[in-house]
C-alpha cells in the first residue's frame, strides 16, 4: 500500500466530516483512527473508492466516539440523521484545513505539528520522532493546537501567507526519524498548488524542488557538508530542477512577484549554472536587490554581499558586508569567506574559527573549523 | 523551533538570593519544593515543550582510556571540582524568549521560609539536528 497516497486522502476526509458538522477536534481523531483502520486492512482487502472508505469508516468512528461520550450526548440529535455524502467540494475542503492548521492564533511549532497531522496525515509518534521530542509532548502539542483553533469558523477564508511560512518551516526542518519532513513538506506544497492557483505557492513548490534537488551532493559519506560551488553537479537531480524552473517560469509569468518566487529564481540561477564558475553572479544580484525590496529579513542582505563578492570581487563584497549588523547569523562566516577571496589568509583563518565558535549546528561548526585549519596548515608550510 | 538545556548546578553557579543549604530547610519546604519542580515538568509537558528532565546523583568518577590492551584508568571522585551539575531539563520551545521565561519560572522553585530560590540556572542552546537549508549562502 502506497502510505503517501492515503495520506494525500486525509484533508480531504476530515474536510468533509467538519462540512457535516463534526466539531474539528472528534473529527480530526475519528480520521487518525480511520488512516490506522486502513493500513491494517486495506492490504488484504483494498477498497475500490479509497476515500469513501475512509470518510464512512471516520464517519462511523465519530458517531462511536461521540455517542460514548455522555457530556456530548446533547450532540446526539445532529447524530441521528445522517446527511447525504453528497458530491464533496474536495480542493476546497483541503484549502480551508491548510488554513485552519496554519491559523494566526497558533505558534510556528503548533502550526508545524498540527499541519503534518491533519493535513499530512502523520501519527503522533512520526512528527514525535521527526522533532526528537517524547510522543506524550508532541500529543499535549497537537492537541492543545486543535482546541486552540476548534473556535474557528472552517469556512473562513485564510492568508496563504501564513501557510507558505509554515510549509517552509516544515522544509527546512529536513530529515529525522523515519519521516523525511523535506520530502513531505513537497508533498503538502504541491497538494496546495493543486487547491489554489497563487504565484507565490509555485514559488515555494519550485523553491523546495531546486533546492531537494541539490540534497544528495550537499553532504560528503562521512556526512560533512560540501559547499556549493564543490558539489558534484552531476548528482543534481536533474528532473526536480526541470520541473522546479517550469513551475517558476508560470509563476513569473504572472508578474506577480514575491518572496518565495525571488529567492526560487535565485535557486534557479544556480542551478542552471553547469560549473560554479559559470554561475551568473551579476543576475544573482539582481534578484538580490529585487528580494530586498520584498523583505526586510537581513539574511537576505547577507547573501546578497556574498553574491556581490563574486560579481565585483571581494572588496565589493565587503564593502556591503559593511553596512549589516556583525550579530547576524553567519554574518562573521561570510567576512571570512571574502577576506579569503581578497587573500587576506590570516584574518580569514581567525574569521572562519570564531564563525565556527558561533555556528548553529554541528555540521557547519565542522566545516568552518576546516575552513580555518586549512588555513592555516597552508600558511604554516 | 528550538532546544534549550536548562542547567541546574550543585556548585559553581553564583550564588542565589534564598541560599540557604537544603538540609536546614522545614521538611514541609522541602516538599513544597519538590511538589513545585514535579509541577513545572508537567505543565511543561501539557503545554508541549518538555523534551527531558533528568536529576544526576551528586558523586561521580573520571574514566580516561587507559591505552592498547589496558583497563580504563578512573579517578575521583574529587572534592574541589569547582562546577557539579545536580540535573537538567531539556526544552523545545518557540524562541529565545520563550526559554528565558521558562528558565525564570524554575528559578522561582520555593526554598527556605517557602520564598523563592533566585537560583542561578544556565541556559543552553542544543545544536540543530542538521542544518537550515533555504538561508545560507553557500548551500
Amino acid at each position: 500500500m502506497n502510505e503517501s497516497l492515503l495520506r494525500s486522502l486525509t484533508p480531504g476526509v476530515l474536510g468533509v466530516l467538519v462540512r457535516r458538522g463534526a466539531d474539528f477536534v472528534a473529527a480530526e481523531d475519528a480520521v487518525q483512527d480511520a488512516l490506522i483502520e486502513a493500513v491494517r486492512v486495506w492490504p488484504a482487502d483494498p477498497p475500490r473508492d479509497a476515500k469513501g472508505w475512509l470518510v464512512t469508516v471516520a464517519w462511523r468512528k465519530f458517531l462511536d466516539a461521540t455517542r460514548a461520550d455522555t457530556a456530548r450526548r446533547r450532540r446526539e440529535g445532529l447524530v441521528e440523521e445522517e446527511p447525504e455524502p453528497g458530491p464533496a467540494p474536495a480542493t476546497d475542503d483541503t484549502l480551508q484545513l491548510y488554513f485552519l492548521c496554519a491559523h494566526p492564533s497558533l505558534t510556528p511549532s503548533s502550526a508545524v505539528a498540527l499541519t503534518l497531522r491533519a493535513v499530512g496525515g502523520l501519527t503522533t509518534r512520526q512528527i514525535a520522532q521527526a522533532y526528537l521530542v517524547p510522543e506524550a509532548t508532541m500529543a499535549q502539542r497537537i492537541s492543545r493546537a486543535k482546541r486552540t483553533v476548534s473556535l474557528v469558523r472552517f469556512d473562513q477564508p485564510g492568508d496563504v501567507a501564513t501557510v507558505l511560512r509554515v510549509l517552509y518551516l516544515v522544509f527546512n526542518e529536513g530529515y529525522s526519524g523515519d519521516v523525511d519532513l523535506a520530502a513531505e513538506a513537497i508533498r503538502l506544497t504541491r497538494q496546495l498548488a493543486a487547491s489554489i492557483d497563487h504565484p507565490e505557492v509555485a514559488g515555494l513548490l519550485a523553491l523546495m524542488l531546486l533546492h531537494h534537488a541539490r540534497r544528495t551532493a550537499r553532504t560528503a559519506p562521512d556526512g560533512s557538508l560540501v559547499p556549493l560551488a564543490e558539489q558534484d553537479r552531476g548528482r543534481w537531480d536533474t528532473s526536480a530542477i526541470a520541473e522546479g524552473v517550469a513551475i517558476l517560469q508560470v509563476a513569473l509569468a504572472r508578474d506577480r512577484l514575491g518572496e518565495f518566487q525571488a529567492q526560487a529564481a535565485i535557486a534557479a540561477l544556480h542551478a542552471d549554472a553547469p560549473t560554479a564558475e559559470e554561475t551568473d553572479w551579476v543576475q544573482i544580484v539582481e534578484w538580490y536587490d529585487e528580494l530586498a525590496g520584498l523583505t526586510d529579513n537581513p539574511v537576505v542582505r547577507l547573501n546578497r554581499a556574498v553574491a556581490v563578492g563574486e560579481a565585483d570581487g571581494p572588496r565589493a563584497g565587503l564593502a556591503a558586508l559593511t553596512a549589516l549588523d556583525d550579530s547576524l547569523p553567519r554574518h562573521t562566516a561570510v567576512a571570512a569567506h571574502l577576506h579569503e577571496r581578497d587573500g587576506d589568509l590570516e584574518l580569514a583563518a581567525r574569521l572562519y574559527a570564531e564563525a565556527a565558535h558561533k555556528a548553529p549546528n554541528l555540521a557547519e561548526r565542522a566545516h568552518l573549523t576546516r575552513q580555518a585549519a586549512r588555513l592555516n596548515t597552508r600558511r604554516s608550510h | 523551533m528550538a532546544k534549550y538545556l536548562l542547567l541546574k548546578h550543585y556548585r559553581g553557579a553564583p550564588a542565589s538570593v534564598n541560599d540557604v543549604p537544603m538540609d536546614q530547610w522545614t521538611p514541609e519546604e522541602i516538599s513544597a519544593h519538590v511538589q513545585y519542580m514535579s509541577d513545572f515538568a508537567a505543565r511543561l509537558e501539557k503545554g508541549g515543550e518538555l523534551v527531558d528532565s533528568q536529576a544526576l546523583a551528586p558523586e561521580g568518577t573520571f574514566v580516561q582510556y587507559g591505552g592498547e590492551g589496558r583497563p580504563p584508568v578512573t579517578d575521583g571522585p574529587f572534592a574541589e571540582t569547582k562546577d557539579l551539575i545536580a540535573g537538567w531539563m531539556i526544552i523545545d520551545v518557540d524562541s529565545y524568549e520563550r526559554a528565558v521565561e521558562l528558565a525564570g519560572e524554575l528559578s522561582a522553585a520555593p526554598g527556605a521560609g517557602g520564598r523563592p530560590i533566585h537560583e542561578w540556572l544556565e541556559l543552553r542552546p542544543l545544536y540543530d539536528a542538521q542544518p537550515t537549508l533555504t538561508d545560507c549562502p553557500w548551500k
